[in-house]
């Protein structure tokens, strides 16, 4: 159907867009770049000259790298496993007849309204203190000892306020998948004999296949960058450095743009390859 | 009628011109403490007095240093004042980032800021920086709490009769835990607490080299009486808790005694806010009998960016909030208690504020503190509770978030200061002192 | 055929869903009830859930300290603005690559999303010199353009899934009619597509409200939008759990009416092309 001249069109209405991104990828790349290969401190003067690779080795040899990949990577896996699973079950939940359906869909997508700087004071003010916090309260009632929870239990607590914070998405779009599903098949699936476990299994789970491929995408995207979570909650302290956190630190609090910008070179690299790998998959599951 | 009102709004018109002539609009960077926001409540005034209008952007003290900071390193200009400390300003003041407070009018009365604040808000003699307010760190404690532990406060007691104190104090049934001292990590936060608290243990951050000192015995020390003495007598959590924390806890009556800065004393016993303001006491802050005590100073003070156009009203401005003729407002609309302390000697030798409880020990505790000889041995940097290079922050900030996981019992006290000591040198290195 | 549900089971599936919505609410609830709190009432032990003297006290305090309606007005600019114009240059990409797809409609898809992988901490300094140079620092329309740069990419993709679900033959017909191609986009396209567009403009409203890092640190006085309004209540001195709810209540409270107007539309529509 598409002829040659609708083919040049086509390419001239891409343009604004692809010229757009590609400046806003090119030119901070290019300065990243640049100032990773300098020694940079504005609070000495600003440029001192090149380095070489210095600021990448420096880096990477640092004893907070491979913990911060490794507390990056936690909290990425675990916000996903946590909202791709609950997020499944409250779909399916959602999809059934019941009294009050708006509201109760209006309840659960709420979180999703919320700024992370919000909920990250909300959580650990209100909720995760071990003194005024309502869960001391909670557990003092049992007769436990509160849990100090950004302290003892950091990353759990922060996966935690992140998942509070993406379960709406993820409902979301898996509510949306699961209404288009063939409710016919499940039908007869039903009047089979097949029990309510093999259902899910043979039958809504592969339907759900592309949206779960679809929300660990956009996931990842937003869970790279997390970064008011941790300032507000821990300040990268007990274990919460990521690598995006660390990268701050290096810029912002020793003011080593130089440092800091080999760090954002690691962290693009890093990303693409967490990337490729889910192009990889998720190519295969669009289309 | 018609005309009348067209003649009114053409007068409008007219006046509002002439004001914007010479008047212009402020833009101040500040922090969400107590006084600030009290500062805001009160620009009125100064808009009355001057014509000039204030824009006040309040952040969070983290947010707004990472704020300024990128603002004033790129000569961004998006602040005709910053609210900024007395580790920034030396450091901004030697790289020319700010407009030297050198011709400050006859009234003002510069001779009057106290010089153990001025000293530290200039730069090779040159002031950079007014003090809005300043302050060291000293003892709060519970009289009645003393009282029922029968013991007695000294006015300059030591770190073995604080454990001791607190141990008694504490009675975990009725939520009373004899000490709470800052936990949080940060450089500004339990960073802060620590450095200041190791000084009176004989430790330093650097050797006359630039080499860090965690691999020393007062260090050791330090860290082990602190840890031992928070979880004999200190809260749960203690290892998140900063300023703030202990703040509400205090005022709650949770704590028998709190170390902490000397502005806290007035919220403390603030009957407002506070639940204990009739039984607190202050003691200077304690020592080791070393001859340094463990407190600090600090000054949040005002500062011009260099290149801002408007560099005379806001010298307008920072004399209008740091003169004594705002102290007298504050005081009569708030009572002397509220007024922003530690920045002015005259304040200390006004009848009236030396009716205030904590007025007379505050002054001793600014007065205690020296940044220039804060180490029992020689070291070769300015500052009590930090030292004036750039790398601090940034160095000192990871340290403290290792000191931090020894307080929630995640690490060793030698694993941490043996990261620190990595940390800390790995630094200076990239930095090129050593 | 409509599935025949028993009113027990129906009974079950309602005090469960219920149960579950409150749950995930409950946060949000908290807050709203500590922001009509004193202080002292806000951190009482046991804690205190409805029947306290409900005050607006907390929120005259924050109205007092500052300026409400301008941080709100800047964040209605803000996410409003970035969305629309980054609507508005995607219909005509998303268009292309739905109609005229080639081999490499994919790849400049998923290269599209890869640009948002950048970290922002990493090139805040570049940014922020380049913003200086061209004088966006502290503007509103700086802040439309980086917002709507940073939700290009899903917008095109949002739209391109859209796109594609519309039947082909129809813009055929329209072109044998001799509609050229604007009216194509204008009067055939577009009307079949609005309620994708819809949500479309509705997630990336949300996501741009709640931006915090370049909202936050490329903004003074003029262009602070609602994060910044948020940074100065976030840990001041001595108690603030009423005062802080009080703010939170005011910072996400627009959003969230929006939101729950617009619910019916953003559970039909956000499939990002999940549903074929």
């Amino acid at each position: 159907m598409a002829t040659a001249q609708s083919r040049s069109a086509a390419r001239l209405m891409m343009t604004p867009a692809v010229v757009l991104l590609l400046g806003w990828m090119l030119v901070p790349l290019i300065m990243t770049l640049y100032f990773s290969f300098k020694r940079y401190l504005p609070l000495r003067g600003g440029d001192l000259g090149w380095v070489g690779f210095e600021n990448y080795v420096r880096f990477v040899t640092s004893s907070a790298f491979w913990p911060s990949v490794q507390t990056t990577l936690i909290i990425v896996g675990g916000v996903l496993v946590i909202t791709i699973c609950l997020g499944v079950l409250l779909a399916i939940l959602l999809d059934q007849p019941m009294w009050g359906q708006g509201i109760v869909r209006i309840l659960v997508i709420a979180p999703f309204f919320v700024m992370p700087t919000v909920s990250a004071l909300v959580w650990k003010n209100m909720f995760m203190d071990p003194i005024n916090g309502l869960f001391a309260h909670l557990w003092k009632f049992f007769g436990a000892e509160p849990i100090q929870w950004l302290s003892q239990a950091s990353l759990p607590s922060l996966v935690m306020i992140v998942s509070w914070q993406w379960l709406p998405f993820a409902t979301l779009i898996l509510l949306t998948a699961i209404q288009s599903l063939d409710s016919e098949q499940l039908e007869a699936a039903e009047m089979d004999g097949a029990p309510a476990l093999k259902r899910f299994w043979y039958i809504i789970l592969p339907h759900l296949s592309r949206a779960i491929t679809i929300v660990v995408l956009i996931q990842t995207i937003f869970l790279l960058a997390i970064f008011a979570e941790i300032f507000v909650t821990t300040g990268g302290a007990f274990g919460t450095k990521t690598l995006s956190y660390l990268i701050f630190q290096r810029v912002l609090e020793s003011q080593n743009i130089g440092l800091g910008s080999a760090g954002g070179v690691y962290a693009i690299i890093l990303a693409n390859i967490l990337a490729m790998f889910l192009m990889r998959i998720v190519g295969k599951n669009l289309d | 009628m018609n005309t009348t009102i067209r003649a009114l709004l053409g007068a409008t018109a007219l006046t509002a011109t002439a004001m914007a002539a010479s008047a212009d609009n402020l833009t101040i960077a500040t922090v969400n403490n107590g006084d600030m926001i009290r500062m805001q409540g009160l620009t009125d005034d100064f808009t009355a007095k001057t014509g000039h209008t204030v824009e006040w952007v309040t952040l969070e003290e983290n947010v707004l240093r990472q704020r300024v900071t990128t603002d004033i390193s790129t000569k961004g200009g998006a602040f005709d004042i910053m609210t900024i400390g007395m580790y920034e300003t030396p450091i901004w003041g030697a790289n020319g980032w700010l407009v030297p407070l050198d011709d400050l009018s006859e009234e003002y009365n510069v001779d009057d800021i106290l010089p153990a604040m001025a000293g530290g808000l200039s730069h090779d003699g040159t002031l950079y920086a007014a003090p809005f307010y300043g302050e060291s760190s000293m003892i709060m404690y519970r009289t009645d709490l003393m009282e029922k532990a029968g013991m007695e406060m000294p006015d300059a007691p030591t770190w073995s009769f604080i454990r001791e104190a607190a141990a008694a104090m504490t009675d975990r049934d009725a939520e009373i835990n004899g000490i709470c001292l800052r936990g949080k990590a940060g450089w500004g936060e339990g960073g802060a607490f620590i450095t200041a608290m190791s000084n009176s243990f004989g430790a330093r951050w650097f050797d006359m080299d630039w080499n860090a000192q965690f691999d020393t015995q007062p260090w050791k020390d330090t860290l082990e009486f602190y840890v031992g003495m928070m979880n004999e007598s200190g809260p749960a959590g203690f290892a998140t808790n900063g300023f703030n924390e202990n703040l509400s806890l205090f005022q709650q009556g949770k704590c028998g005694m709190w170390i902490d800065a000397t502005v806290a004393a007035s919220f403390v016993t603030n009957p407002n806010d506070s639940t204990v303001a009739d039984s607190v006491g202050f003691a200077l802050a304690p020592d080791n009998g070393l001859g340094k005590r463990s407190n600090w100073l600090w000054a949040w003070a005002l500062a011009i960016p260099a290149g801002t156009q408007k560099e005379a009203a806001a010298k307008e401005f920072i004399e209008w909030a740091t003169s004594t003729g705002y102290i007298e407002l504050v005081a009569s609309k708030e009572g002397w208690a509220n007024v922003p302390p530690g920045a002015r000697t005259s304040l200390y030798e006004n009848p009236e504020y030396q009716k205030v409880p904590f007025a007379q020990k505050t002054l001793d505790s600014i007065l205690s503190a020296d940044p220039n000889n804060s180490t029992v041995e020689p070291s070769p940097y300015v500052g009590v509770q930090f030292a004036a290079i750039p790398e601090f922050a940034g160095i000192a900030t990871e340290v403290s978030q290792e000191f931090s996981a020894v307080y929630a019992g995640q690490q060793s006290i030698d694993e941490a200061l043996e990261k620190a000591q990595a940390i800390t040198n790995d630094a200076m290195e990239a930095a090129g002192y050593r | 055929m409509a599935r025949s549900v028993t009113t027990q089971r129906k009974t079950i599936n309602t005090v469960l869903a219920w149960a579950v919505g409150l749950l995930i609410f409950f946060p949000i609830l908290w807050t709203i009830l500590t922001s009509f709190k004193t202080e002292a009432q806000a951190i009482n032990d046991p804690p205190i859930w409805f029947f306290f003297d409900w005050t607006l006290e907390n929120y005259s305090v924050v109205q007092e300290r500052s300026n409400y309606m301008k941080f709100l007005w800047n964040s209605v600019i803000i996410a409003g603005g970035s969305t629309v114009l980054g609507v508005i240059i995607a219909i005509p990409a998303a268009w292309s690559m739905a109609f005229v797809p080639s081999k490499r409609t994919k790849d400049i898809l998923l290269w599209m999303l890869s640009t948002k992988m950048l970290p922002a901490v990493g090139v805040l300094y570049p940014i922020y010199l380049l913003f200086i140079k061209l004088g966006l620092l502290d503007s509103r329309f700086g802040l439309v353009i980086v917002l709507m740069l940073i939700n290009l990419p899903i917008i095109v993709w949002m739209l391109y899934t859209y796109f594609r679900e519309i039947p082909g033959e129809i813009l055929e017909a329209a072109r044998m009619d001799g509609a050229t191609l604007k009216e194509e986009i204008i009067y055939v396209l577009t009307p079949m597509a609005i309620p994708g567009i819809a949500s479309t403009l509705l997630l990336n409203v949300i996501l741009a409200w709640n931006e915090a890092f370049w909202t936050l640190n490329l903004t003074a006085a003029n262009a602070a939008p609602l994060t910044a309004f948020i940074a100065s209540y976030s840990s001041p001195e001595g108690l603030f759990y009423a005062k802080l709810s009080a703010a939170s209540v005011m910072a996400i409270a627009p959003i969230l009416i929006m939101g729950w107007f617009s619910q019916k539309q953003l559970v039909r529509g956000l499939t990002f092309g999940a549903v074929k």
